[in-house]
């Protein structure tokens, strides 16, 4: 019975997924063709959270069956209760919440609570009871955005506070001769390049969206390119990346110049050499990149172990607990997508993939709606950060390109990854249901509002 | 909740979009910019799931092949490896239980198969090797797995059936006898290795019990296999290769080739000899090739295009991969870099530092007998689960070209000729056509010290094969062999 199941489970899981981004898609266009997301029927989202629910049963199934240690039916029971309580409260509480952005979050969390669950059980209890406290925390963002009304005026505060964050850890790590991107503070472990994204698109918004003249662009990319220097001295490359990424597509879309794509990737392409030359850390990335093989022992370890489990996973996976994905070195941080490719199988992880990028198109597409220029630059920005970073760490692992060691956001173990991700999507959920409350103002004759005030809604722009 | 909204949304669309269009001008006024942002990402994830599914689509088994992936010794603990077979199903390799369960991985044909079929447990190789993501996989049924797993024991790994035959094999080794040397057969058509001995040889069943011995002892070279790792000088064999580059330079006029031999041809500094000092005579093209005249081929190699006889070797694979998928050394052979014509001519009569393996000289001579075509050799046939049912079936597959079908056949009709008529008269007589080249290498300068060799086929459908064995203590042996998928045939060859 129990080989059944698993074996069963294997094109299953797969299969369901496949369904789920399908429906993810099939909402994403229906948003874009009717250009106002709110008539969406509601009835795919009850698919979606259906399908979310029974795979998690399969999933945790699987690995209860397979371990036959009661502990992973414990920890179901309290991933289905945080689940159902975001699936269920958020809508609730937030009656304009977007729902596909709502769904996918889930969808990548219960994933990934699961996956770590069978890489560290002890790991998966860290992330639960963080994952908890950041819905905790997220939640109140959606209504905080309605109260605040100053975000917009805090421009060079935003550039500052990130540069001394981020300066601070480059110190630190500098006294105690670490290579560390984090640190430590009563037994709680921060990476704050994670925090710093958040203040650094408010940052960009802030600055650019009244003003995109050359001489705000030059201004923005001072304060840009420290934290860009100071996270490549701090030996964080991804992030390193991702800012400037984040920053050159900002500059793009708020002043609409197609030059500064084109300035970006030259300068990028000229940092990038520069880098090559100067630090010898990116230089073994790139060649370890090139040829891991020959260097299999040591530089390569991880990359090829990584591949190893994508290739022995192939399209259905080896089923829970039946790979090896400790084999890869911080398998729970940067390798978390090979070690679902191993186990859950390819099919599972291009799924994965997929949802991530129906979340970036579903941003971009609330983006394009918003009228205010500086949400608009924000929503932007956090969805280009986002993708980014899942294109860097799912590239990097499959070597498609150098390794930068970044997380998947959702899926990875990482507190500080999770609570931003989280804070951004909810920070996307209040721009979004603030896009909504102005769009429908003149009905705003409901009764029942949510707590983001029926009538807080003193138009910024 | 869900019910609410159904209710609700329906409400407000209408009004929202006249709405929104009133302000949509103001507003939206970057949505190219998104829209290009959005394909701009859309083709970096385009090329990422490609990237992941070419790599998921054609890498799982060198993956799993790769001694660095633990997760072999993952499927090992959950299938019993498979049996392997010769092509007629006799087993070759099989894992065998004893009363404790405790697996063991038995050869019932010992020594026979010892470089073609390989081992497993110091390492891999031979069959071994090549199957093993076959050998530890299953594919047994699902109901099978549940039993299995109800029972506590492994699955059945899937079986790998080889082209190898038992006979065939068994004749190549009692040619070799207690000499040091190799031979391969293949199938002209398909590719298909039939025989593969390198001597000498061990047992595999006893590699962990002489394993340190053998490792141990720097001279050893018993776990070589001769037929894809030994590099060894061609000699007169080499002479197809010359030959081929003749007619290439001289299309119409090769035929009226003639040369007067002396026993010895010599040039500059340099002196070639006929093998024994013989005089051959006055000799034409297809009679200095059938005779392996030394010295009218010194003769051909000094006048011979350099940079054009380049190019024909890399087209017959010297200095270049061979189109296999196990290990093999690559043949070496140098007529254009700083080779002095004594050189030269050492090379043209595959002297010199000209080094090839019996396997690549096996495929120059089956692309001869298949009008120049290339089949890549292959040994494993087909994967079957342990009900019998196929998993996958290895099919033959043309490398290319090595040469036009004309220029085969010219090298066909001289090398019948060397059977009925030249150095390889032995053969002739038989009830099918042979064809071979007979080859002689010093590899020191005792002369005493030389391999043998002897590559050939027999008819169109018939394989080639080649020996190489040392002189020693100036007993001089030589033989013959040609190869032929048919037992018969290859019997009355020796």
């Amino acid at each position: 019975m129990r080989e059944y199941i698993t074996e069963l489970s294997r094109y299953i899981i797969p299969a369901l997924m496949a369904v789920y981004t399908l429906c993810s898609f099939a909402c994403l266009a229906q948003g874009v063709a009717q250009k106002q997301g709110s008539s969406r029927s509601t009835g795919i989202y009850t698919v979606q959270n259906i399908i979310m629910f029974f795979l998690q049963l399969l999933m945790f199934t699987d690995l209860a069956l397979v371990s036959g240690d009661m502990e992973y039916v414990f920890f179901y029971v309290f991933v289905q209760v945080f689940l159902l309580a975001a699936v269920a409260m958020v809508p609730v509480i937030y009656e304009k919440a977007n729902r596909l952005l709502l769904n996918n979050m889930c969808m990548l969390m219960g994933t990934g609570l699961c996956v770590i669950s069978r890489v560290s059980f002890n790991q998966a209890v860290r992330q639960y009871i963080i994952v908890l406290m950041s819905l905790a925390v997220s939640l109140f963002i959606p209504w905080i955005l309605s109260q605040i009304h100053f975000l917009k005026k805090l421009t060079w505060l935003y550039g500052i506070a990130g540069i001394v964050m981020l300066g601070m850890v480059l110190l630190y790590s500098e006294v105690t001769y670490g290579a560390e991107i984090s640190f430590t503070i009563g037994g709680l472990t921060f990476q704050p390049s994670e925090f710093v994204k958040i203040v650094f698109v408010f940052f960009l918004a802030a600055a650019l969206w009244e003003d995109a003249s050359i001489v705000r662009v030059g201004m923005t990319a001072v304060i840009a390119g420290a934290h860009v220097v100071i996270l490549v001295m701090s030996k964080d490359l991804g992030s390193a990346l991702i800012f400037f990424v984040g920053y050159v597509f900002v500059v793009f879309a708020a002043t609409r110049n197609y030059l500064y794509l084109l300035a970006g990737a030259v300068g990028g392409s000229g940092a990038a050499w520069g880098a090559l030359k100067l630090f010898g850390h990116v230089r073994d990335r790139v060649l370890t990149w090139r040829d891991p093989w020959s260097y299999i022992d040591k530089e390569g370890y991880s990359i090829t172990q990584s591949l190893f489990a994508i290739g022995s996973g192939n399209w259905f996976g080896m089923g829970l607990l039946k790979g090896n994905p400790t084999a890869i070195p911080f398998v729970e941080k940067d390798f978390i997508f090979s070690s679902v490719c191993e186990e859950l199988g390819v099919a599972f992880g291009i799924c994965i993939i997929l949802l991530s990028v129906a979340c970036f198109l579903e941003m971009m597409r609330m983006s394009a709606l918003i009228r205010d220029r500086f949400y608009q630059l924000v929503v932007y920005g956090i969805g280009i950060m986002y993708i980014f970073q899942i294109f860097l760490t799912i590239g990097g692992g499959i070597k498609l390109i150098p390794l930068t060691g970044v997380t998947l956001p959702f899926i990875s173990y990482g507190g500080s990854s999770v609570m931003t991700t989280m804070i951004m999507f909810f920070l996307i959920q209040g721009i979004y249901i603030r896009l909504q409350q102005e769009g429908g103002r003149h009905n705003a004759r409901k009764g029942k509002e949510t707590p983001s005030g029926s009538a807080r809604e003193k138009d910024q722009s | 909740m869900p019910e609410k909204e159904k209710k609700r949304r329906p409400a407000a669309p209408g009004k929202k979009t006249s709405h929104k269009k009133s302000r949509s001008a103001r507003y939206s006024a970057n949505r190219p910019e998104i829209i290009v942002t959005c394909c701009f990402f859309g083709l970096l994830f385009a090329a990422l799931i490609g990237y992941l599914s070419y790599f998921t689509a054609t890498s799982e088994e060198e993956m799993i092949n790769n001694s660095y992936n633990s997760r072999q010794e993952i499927l090992l603990s959950r299938n019993y490896r498979g049996t392997i077979y010769s092509r007629d199903g006799d087993v070759l390799a099989e894992t065998r239980l004893d009363a404790d369960q405790e697996e063991s991985r038995a050869y019932p044909y010992g020594k026979l198969f010892a470089h073609a079929v390989g081992y497993s447990t110091k390492g891999r190789t031979g069959i071994e090797a090549l199957a093993n993501y076959y050998l530890i996989n299953t594919n047994t049924s699902l109901s099978n797995k549940a039993a299995n797993d109800i029972a506590g024991i492994k699955n059945p790994g899937d079986s790998v059936y080889t082209a190898l035959d038992v006979e065939l094999q068994q004749v190549a080794d009692d040619q070799l006898n207690i000499y040091k040397g190799a031979i391969v057969v293949t199938e002209v058509s398909t590719g298909k290795i039939l025989a593969m001995v390198s001597h000498p040889g061990f047992d595999p069943n006893e590699i962990g019990a002489i394993w340190d011995s053998i490792v141990e002892d720097e001279d050893s070279s018993v776990l070589l296999n001769r037929v894809t790792q030994g590099q060894y000088p061609p000699g007169s064999t080499f002479k197809i290769v010359t030959a081929l580059e003749y007619i290439r330079e001289n299309p119409d006029t090769y035929n009226d080739y003639s040369y007067q031999c002396n026993g010895y041809f010599s040039s500059g500094t340099g002196r070639i000899n006929c093998y024994h000092g013989t005089n051959h005579g006055q000799v034409g093209f297809e009679s200095s090739f059938a005779k392996s005249c030394n010295s009218s081929f010194a003769n051909i190699g000094v006048n011979l295009e350099q940079q054009s006889f380049e190019e024909t070797l890399e087209e017959l694979l010297f200095n270049r991969p061979l189109p296999v998928d196990f290990p093999y050394s690559e043949s070496k052979a140098n007529v254009v870099d700083r080779v002095s014509m004594n050189e030269l001519m050492q090379t043209s009569i595959g002297q010199g530092r000209t080094q090839i393996s019996p396997l690549h000289l096996n495929m120059i001579t089956s692309a001869i007998a298949n009008g120049g075509i290339l089949m890549k050799p292959y040994a494993v046939d087909r994967v079957e689960n342990d009900e019998g049912r196929i998993v996958k079936a290895f099919e033959p597959s043309a490398y290319g070209s090595l040469m036009t079908g004309e220029e085969a056949g010219i090298l066909k009709g001289l090398m019948e000729s060397v059977v009925e008529e030249g150095t390889g008269r032995k053969l002739s007589g038989l009830s099918h056509t042979a064809a071979g080249k007979t080859g002689s290498a010093e590899y020191n300068d005792d002369k005493e010290d030389s391999h043998a060799w002897f590559t050939g086929f027999v008819r169109a459908c018939a394989g080639p094969g080649n020996l190489r064995h040392d002189h020693r203590g100036g007993s001089r042996q030589r033989r013959g062999l040609c190869g032929s998928h048919r037992q018969a045939d290859l019997r009355c060859l020796f």
